[in-house]
């Protein structure tokens, strides 16, 4: 059984010049454990298929089925990053990442040692009395890596999560996520715009174009792991990459700026 | 304020743009300007030998202050406490006012334009109805001044209430989030700097509210203090109580701003 079956999708947004159709007869299954990235440009229903997802919002046609059973609203076993870490400045770290356990009700105690584990597993070790502030952009996306997994969610979704951080960071980051998803497996759903990204990243690049939003391909990386960064210099990574961009750009709706 | 030394010393390499000692040499600044122009003042009336009921000099009111001090002290208790009093009030009324607004949309859409529609409207031209309603005494003016901070506040307070990041709304629906915990743990922190923004706005009208209310009709008050000098050509005590009004502004700004330090550490400084 797929953790996430979709079938059909559909999303219409009633806009001032009329209907538009954000998502169009989307039909993917993501296996559990699976990393599966999102890639496309503006427009292309990534973010609104991952809101979909994290039954934030409803489908205006279609079937979403989370483990088998209809998502109707939202599950505490999905954890959320976002590009921005919208972290609550008038918390510390620790507090900051222990926000899902209070809202939910869990045990203090455990709480507060699985918070300390994950801000040690993101390097984070020493900062947790330290505010928001305080912390660089790459710092406080970690924290809310943290926050997004300290519930132990099954799935975990991350919307261009490092796209607002420099293009090293950014890549740090994206190994520190492989690690952490290496020792303790969960399915991640990663919406990005970066080509490379997405390949480097994934076991299967959803690949989406816009007006309407639909999926133009499913690409398979065979790509041994851990990944490395060397990989992205191999031919099969470039011939990966080649074949995503062409699909994207080819497309009728794609802009060609 | 000292209890995250570690966190202090690392905030202070992070922010190279903003010296330490920028706000003591600004404080420095004003006071010498300050004193000079006080200098040039004293200078020129006595130069030009300057009536003392069109403009006395710095010294003459000075000595009129202390000639006056209890009066000065009695009248400044009196629009003191007038303007606490109706700023209480407006906080007291406007930020639940805020909250309703914000979480009503039937509020939103029927009483809160019309508030906004009378927030153009001049509220110390109402000054003189209130006396003509509830006469002379300390209740008008504490009237005003709640009228002329109400707005601030309750505008401040319902604008910082919607203030949440859309991502963070989104992250706290994920979680199924009670209305109560949103609101505890999220918006209202989160508008609190906003808050804060009108209480600084509103605490500065309130002095001004309590004159205007004193000024339409009153036995006491700094503002009546003003208008009867002026009347008798006792202009020294009319600067006098300018000067307490003056001083009172910047103390109750001030109070408000090192409340919100306590408060609101996180919030943005300038």
């Amino acid at each position: 059984m797929s953790k996430i079956h979709i079938e059909g999708l559909n999303k219409t947004y009633a806009s001032s010049h009329g209907r538009v159709t954000a998502l169009k007869e989307v039909s993917l299954s993501i296996k559990q454990n699976e990393f599966v990235t999102l890639v496309g440009p503006s427009g292309c229903g990534k973010s609104t298929l991952l809101k979909l997802i994290g039954a934030l919002i409803r489908p205006s046609r279609g079937t979403l089925l989370f483990d088998g059973v209809p998502l109707l609203r939202p599950t505490r076993d999905v954890g959320i990053v976002f590009q921005d870490a919208v972290l609550l400045e008038w918390r510390t770290v620790l507090d900051n990442v222990l926000l899902p356990t209070e809202i939910l009700g869990l045990d203090k105690v455990k709480s507060r040692n699985r918070a300390m584990d994950l801000i040690n597993l993101v390097g984070l070790g020493g900062f947790e009395k330290r505010f928001p502030r305080e912390l660089s952009g790459g710092m406080q996306q970690r924290v809310s890596l943290c926050r997004a997994l300290i519930h132990n969610p099954s799935v975990l979704l991350m919307d261009e999560p490092f796209a607002a951080l420099d293009a090293m960071t950014r890549e740090e980051l994206g190994f520190e996520l492989m690690r952490i998803w290496d020792t303790d497996k969960k399915t991640v759903i990663f919406v990005t715009h970066n080509i490379t990204e997405a390949v480097l990243l994934a076991d299967r690049v959803v690949a989406m174009t816009p007006r309407p939003g639909r999926i133009a391909r499913v690409v398979d990386i065979d790509l041994a792991r851990p990944r490395t960064i060397d990989m992205e210099f191999t031919q099969k990574f470039k011939s990966y990459s080649g074949e995503i961009r062409e699909v994207i750009y080819r497309s009728p709706g794609a802009s060609r700026s | 304020m000292t209890a995250e030394p570690n966190a202090a010393t690392l905030l202070q390499d992070d922010e190279p743009l903003e010296p330490a000692d920028s706000t003591f040499k600004a404080t420095l600044g004003a006071t010498m300007t300050l004193i000079a122009l006080t200098i040039v003042w004293e200078f020129l009336v006595r130069q030009f030998q300057v009536p003392a009921w069109l403009l006395p000099s710095p010294s003459l009111i000075g000595q009129s202050m202390v000639e006056w001090r209890s009066e000065l002290v009695g009248h400044s208790m009196v629009t003191l406490y007038e303007t606490l009093v109706g700023f209480a009030l407006a906080i007291a009324i406007s930020i639940p006012l805020a909250v309703a607004v914000v979480y009503s949309p039937l509020l939103q859409n029927t009483i809160y334009p019309i508030l906004l529609a009378l927030q153009s409207m001049p509220k110390v031209a109402i000054a003189p109805l209130l006396a003509l309603w509830i006469g002379f005494g300390t209740l008008p003016k504490i009237v005003v001044v709640f009228l002329v901070c109400f707005f601030p506040i309750i505008v401040a307070t319902a604008s910082g209430l919607a203030a949440v990041p859309a991502p963070l709304m989104d992250l706290i629906r994920s979680l199924s989030a009670s209305s109560l915990q949103t609101f505890v743990k999220i918006r209202f922190p989160t508008a609190m700097p906003h808050i804060f923004v009108g209480l600084k706005i509103a605490i500065t009208f309130a002095v001004i509210g309590a004159v205007i209310g004193e000024f339409v009709g009153s036995e006491s008050g700094l503002g009546y203090l003003i208008l009867v000098s002026t009347s008798q050509s006792r202009t020294p005590l009319a600067f006098g109580a300018l000067v307490l009004l003056t001083i009172m502004s910047i103390v109750l700004y001030y109070g408000i701003a090192l409340l919100e330090r306590i408060m609101v550490p996180w919030a943005p400084r300038n």
